[in-house]
């Protein structure tokens, strides 16, 4: 494991905050509620976990991420810049023609993206594949996967649930963005889902719940991933975290699932980022 | 006397020859002894991953496989393929991973099941996704030699095969004559070409007797490989015949015929006739009858024939 004090990740989680939000205001356009949520996670998980290599990001025996919420596409990209996959002038291309940032993160555009996402439901089984073949090759690589709360509604997702369990993939480490908003409302309004860690044990997978904002809560989190004792089958994390998560007027908001900021938004937001002096 | 097989027989046999290659997996959804991957699951388990009765996972499973570097073979009815179908569009064919999905017992032959299990379309939705290899085999000679070229390709494909017997065509071919793209001429005549796929290659050699009773001289090919088409095949056949003939158990919206015809439309008209299944569903019958009730059979490939040459400038 890379070390990483508390306060140094935190401020990583920061500085990628502001990238995402500058992102969707450039664009005017992308999904800053659920890259908000999620960055923390991620930000964690690739500075302490992810073995991979910047400068050979096709190396063979790289740890796979997969963003199966694709569209929550601004919080990676903002990772891999600060990891040195891609460089921060590269984010200036998110959503424009021709750019390594497509709208939803794709392997045949970005260095660094291990999947092309953008259809929901669909990551899980990917990275069951990943895993699958880590196995065949007597790796001990791992395949992490970030899924949303709202795409538990997918029907595929339980296939998948069902299969790696089955198949005992030690080796599949899932993160939930449990965020709560989806695109239309709150996930309680569309569709509920009742107990959802029951659910996941009931799949035949280890669950651990934590607070995906609280950085010591993350790493404690992401070393239940990793404990030899779970590495028996599937493993679980359910972060519980808040859409739009850092900038007031996004938090718990479903306005913001897909929705730029507006000129005085912005400005607000890189105040409360600390990113420019009120 | 000819001998009969099924072409999902020869998928089995090249998957199991293709063994050899330590990259090659096998992907089921608890029909493997229908599509007859069996014989690779019972000989080589460890490289084989059951999915259960989840066709969206298979597919993706396969995708993280491919691209980990193996080259994932996965199969089902070809009717539930088409429930996977945005899993091959976004998850394989849109990254180019090369999957290779089998859809056996496709078409109308397939017969008893009644018309859930006759996918008359999955030809005309996977010929739409870019990157996409598209096969239908005619006999288990070609089926398994081609099996074992989309081994090599490194790009997703589609492949058709049939539940039921047909006669075997190629049981004395070398290998190397039966290639992924090159549509394969069984019979020559100036008169008309009938270009067949499937099931209905064996009734296009059929027709072709008989017309040449009425004095009516076809060429025959098997259009094993409907995308990408052989053009360069249609162009002489233009050329030599004037006149074309489509025969597929399968759709005409989508299909080989609309493959034909779009090709021709861009490149040297000809009057086309496409046998094939006219907008309907099929039922529960004996394969014979159902390519007689759907108006598939010889003879309706004959007439279409006659009907085409009537058609001629």
């Amino acid at each position: 494991m890379l070390s990483k004090s508390i306060t140094e990740l935190e401020e990583i989680a920061r500085k990628c905050r502001i990238e995402i939000v500058k992102m969707v205001y450039r664009a005017q356009a992308g999904h800053p509620g659920g890259s908000l949520s999620e960055i923390d996670l991620i930000a964690a998980l690739y500075a302490t976990r992810m073995r991979v290599r910047p400068s050979e990001p096709q190396w063979d025996d790289r740890d796979r991420f997969i963003l199966s919420k694709g569209h929550a596409s601004p919080g990676m990209y903002a990772v891999l810049a600060e990891m040195g996959f891609i460089s921060h002038e590269d984010l200036k291309s998110y959503r424009v023609l021709g750019g390594v940032c497509q709208g939803h993160v794709d392997m045949k555009w970005c260095p660094g993206v291990d999947f092309s996402a953008g259809s929901l439901g669909m990551g899980l089984s990917f990275g069951m594949g990943c895993a699958v073949a880590a196995r065949l090759d007597g790796s001990d690589r791992r395949a992490f996967v970030m899924i949303g709360d709202g795409e538990m509604q997918e029907g595929s997702v339980w296939e998948a649930a069902m299969a790696a369990a089955h198949h005992e993939l030690g080796n599949l480490k899932v993160i939930l963005d449990r965020n709560r908003i989806q695109n239309d409302d709150f996930c309680e309004e569309q569709m509920r889902m009742f107990d959802i860690p029951s659910k996941w044990r009931a799949f035949g997978w280890n669950v651990k719940e934590i607070d995906g904002h609280n950085m010591q809560e993350v790493m404690d989190g992401l070393d239940f991933l990793e404990a030899p004792e779970n590495c028996n089958g599937p493993s679980i994390l359910i972060a519980h975290t808040i859409k739009g998560g850092g900038i007031s007027y996004m938090e718990n908001n479903p306005a913001f699932h897909g929705a730029a900021p507006n000129d005085e938004q912005f400005k607000q937001a890189m105040i409360e980022l600390g990113e420019v002096e009120a | 006397m000819t001998r009969m097989a099924a072409t999902r027989d020869g998928y089995g046999q090249a998957l199991l020859e293709l063994a050899d290659n330590a990259k090659v997996v096998v992907l089921e959804a608890d029909l493997g002894k229908s599509t007859k991957s069996l014989h690779f699951r019972k000989a080589h388990p460890e490289r084989t991953v059951s999915c259960g009765i989840g066709e969206q996972n298979m597919l993706l499973v396969g995708a993280g496989l491919a691209a980990s570097g193996y080259i994932p073979f996965a199969s089902t009815f070809a009717i539930f393929t088409e429930r996977a179908f945005e899993q091959m569009r976004n998850g394989v064919a849109r990254p180019n991973l090369a999957v290779h999905l089998c859809g056996s017992h496709g078409g109308t032959h397939t017969g008893t099941d009644g018309s859930s299990a006759q996918s008359i379309e999955d030809l005309a939705v996977f010929r739409t996704l870019p990157n996409v290899t598209v096969l239908h085999p005619c006999d288990d000679v070609s089926t398994r030699i081609l099996t074992k070229q989309l081994a090599e390709t490194g790009s997703p494909s589609y492949m058709r095969t049939a539940r039921n017997k047909t006669p075997v065509l190629y049981d004395d071919v070398k290998e190397g004559t039966i290639q992924i793209g090159k549509g394969i001429e069984l019979q020559t005549g100036s008169d008309v070409a009938i270009i067949a796929c499937g099931v209905l290659v064996s009734e296009a050699l059929k027709a072709a007797d008989s017309l040449r009773n009425d004095g009516i001289e076809a060429t025959v090919i098997d259009m094993h490989t409907i995308k990408p088409l052989d053009g360069k095949l249609i162009d002489r056949l233009v050329e030599r015949c004037g006149a074309l003939v489509t025969a597929e158990d399968h759709s005409v919206i989508g299909g080989l015929g609309s493959a034909v015809a779009e090709y021709l439309v861009e490149n040297s008209l000809a009057p086309l006739e496409m046998v094939g299944v006219r907008d309907r569903f099929g039922e529960s019958g004996q394969a014979d009858e159902m390519l007689e009730i759907m108006n598939l059979s010889a003879p309706y490939i004959a007439k279409a024939a006659k009907k085409v040459c009537s058609r001629k400038e």
